[in-house]
């Protein structure tokens, strides 16, 4: 016990005088989450957002045939202006992306209203230009607002009421609550704080195996009169220090960059107050001896500190993968799923973020069975230190 | 002191050692001499139990280093060739952290430390971080941190490689002290007049088995050459390539 604390102690100092260790830690990590989390949320805001209130400009061929609809659009914030020569050239000009949307009104459009037979408008488009299909979209429903405002006045003149064009009048009832409709886009936030755990272990993992092998201070520490499992578990526990001091401040800061989101705005109110930020806290803290041991695991095969670095790279990414195919599959949270780390703390997470009852049964499962893993990898770790060729 | 027992030891197709057998008694200074990749080094690996031997036996103090390693680590103090220190630790840190970890009574840390750092006049430069240190200081800190639990035995893989003169010097005096004190000291080395000045027995190591071993004189004596350099070449040559 003397032996592991004074390892411990050694490789906390140590890694606390580097910097790199120290930037990655207990900078990157917490940070690094929620900056491009703020950056993507308030992108997608200002999309969302500003699209009806923007005054479009979109370019009509034939605008004098029909001066009723582009008054009816320019009423719509549509800005009508000239457009290409012809219908060749606007085809020629939206291939191209210089513009986005044209109009083509054709010079037949006032007679065929006038004998309320259907009237043609063209609206040229690139779907596959997002951006452009944005601005499209918004055509189109004007367009079909005209048609509609046209066919309920036709019907009007007829002496027919206009209902009749809508037998089913269909309303959306939407159960999902603010914090529901939250954890679509928060559900990511559960693999930051996976992130910035492994990060805060990363170097440390890396500079107390490979790193050690290659400065040479490993073969002078193997000649003392210690164990190796001693060794092993002082720098894996120190490892876990230095994790569960990054996930904690990249849980706070996600606390206080959540208060400058206006998430409100997209209807979101996630759940992430100081009792669930304690609560999944304990929820990940298996997850950090597990990270811990399988980075240390990891690292000690590697025969240089690059090398380990690129391994490691991987191990960052691997977390991700269980969580990315249940999002895809939107598959809710089984029994089974409990049982496979990463994916059971990012599911309790979710339902947490959501403000769902949470099922005690799972979290305890999810406990367990991660800390479990953890347990055997730091077995395998030391066992692994007992062979020679470690050295190398 | 130290028994060497015919060991072997292969790395993959690579036959390092082959048949090693030596005694390196206390209170006497034991040199290993041989070219390079002669399988000096992989003999006192096995010597500080960081590698096993596939054949054969060692022991220091009685305690074989295969089934009581951990009681014939606590007996030897070891300077493995290159070794490195914890470069964000300070000189007196890294001394510290060993003396720990070899289980010194708490209370006289700081004593021993105080001690073996006066010893190895490394006060100069105590307190600052090894991050770049000169070969002499690494070397110095390094010996100080093999020693700091006072050990019995001492192995030195090639301990003089890269000092200065003065530094050199240094290193010799405090191995002479060593023995004086009646410890068993054993290094290794290519350079033959070092070993010819301070060893009391040199061991001749060829591609990994002895080649001969005995005091200068008598090695000098038994090879038929006048200059301990002939006499190295000359028993090299009787091992033979095989």
């Amino acid at each position: 016990m003397r032996t592991l604390l004074a390892v411990f102690r050694k490789e906390v100092i140590d890694n606390f005088r580097d910097r790199r260790t120290l930037g990655s830690a207990l900078l990157m990590g917490p940070l690094f989450g929620p900056l491009l989390f703020a950056f993507v949320i308030n992108l997608s805001i200002e999309r969302s957002l500003d699209d009806f209130d923007r005054t479009m400009e979109l370019p009509v061929i034939g605008q004098e045939h029909a001066p009723n609809l582009m008054r009816y659009l320019r009423s719509h914030n549509i800005d009508v202006v000239a457009g290409p020569e012809d219908r060749a050239a606007a085809v020629a000009a939206v291939t191209l992306g210089t513009i986005d949307v044209v109009v083509v009104v054709p010079g037949e459009i006032s007679e065929q209203l006038a004998a309320a037979t259907p009237a043609k408008v063209e609206l040229i488009s690139d779907r596959a230009n997002t951006q452009a299909e944005r601005d499209a979209r918004r055509v189109r429903n004007a367009l079909n607002g005209y048609s509609r405002q046209l066919a309920a006045m036709r019907l009007v003149a007829r002496g027919v009421s206009p209902a009749v064009l809508q037998p089913i009048n269909v309303d959306d009832v939407d159960v999902s609550t603010p914090s529901g409709r939250s954890a679509m886009l928060l559900g990511m936030m559960s693999y930051f704080f996976i992130f910035a755990l492994l990060m805060g272990g990363m170097y440390l993992a890396i500079d107390t195996t490979a790193g050690e092998r290659e400065r040479g201070s490993l073969e002078p520490l193997l000649s003392l009169p210690v164990t190796r499992d001693q060794l092993m578990l002082g720098k894996i526990s120190a490892t876990c220090v230095f994790m569960a001091v990054s996930l904690l401040l990249s849980l706070c800061s996600f606390y206080v960059a959540l208060k400058f989101m206006p998430l409100q705005q997209l209807g979101m109110t996630p759940n992430f107050g100081p009792g669930v930020i304690v609560a999944a806290f304990f929820v990940l803290l298996p997850f950090v001896l597990l990270g811990a041991s399988l980075m240390t695991l990891v690292a000690s095969f590697t025969k240089s500190y690059k090398e380990a670095q690129t391994w490691l790279s991987i191990v960052l990414i691997a977390p991700t993968l269980p969580i990315l195919i249940v999002s895809i599959l939107t598959l809710r949270p089984q029994l089974e799923f409990m049982f496979i780390p990463s994916l059971s703390q990012h599911l309790i997470l979710v339902d947490m973020i959501k403000n769902e009852p949470v099922n005690l049964t799972h979290v305890a499962i999810s406990v367990l069975s991660t800390f479990a893993i953890g347990a055997a990898l730091t077995w395998i770790c030391a066992r692994l230190y007992r062979r020679e060729g470690l050295l190398g | 002191m130290i028994v060497v027992n015919d060991i072997h030891k292969s790395f993959g197709k690579v036959r390092a050692v082959r048949g090693v057998s030596f005694d390196a008694p206390d209170g006497k200074i034991t040199g290993l001499l041989g070219p390079n990749g002669a399988g000096k080094s992989t003999t006192l690996r096995v010597l500080y139990t960081v590698l096993q031997p596939d054949q054969g036996s060692a022991s220091i103090d009685g305690n074989d280093v295969v089934t009581n390693s951990l009681e014939a680590r606590q007996r030897i103090g070891a300077l493995p060739h290159g070794a490195g220190l914890y470069p964000h630790l300070t000189a007196r840190e890294n001394v510290a952290y060993y003396a720990r970890l070899c289980g010194l009574d708490k209370n006289h840390i700081e004593e021993r430390v105080e001690g073996i750092i006066e010893l190895l006049d490394i006060g100069s430069f105590a307190d600052r971080r090894c991050k770049g240190f000169s070969q002499g200081q690494r070397t110095r800190v390094s010996l100080a941190r093999a020693l700091v639990h006072n050990p019995q035995n001492i192995i030195l893989d090639e301990p003089s490689n890269g000092l200065d003169v003065m530094a050199t010097r240094a290193l010799r005096e405090l191995i002479l002290k060593l023995k004086d004190a009646g410890r068993c000291v054993l290094f290794s080395s290519h350079v033959m007049q070092e070993v010819a000045a301070l060893c009391d027995d040199i061991i001749i190591i060829a591609n990994g088995k002895v080649a001969i071993d005995g005091s200068a004189d008598s090695i000098r004596e038994r090879t038929g050459c006048d200059g301990l350099e002939d006499a190295f070449v000359r028993s090299i040559e009787m091992v033979g390539e095989d």
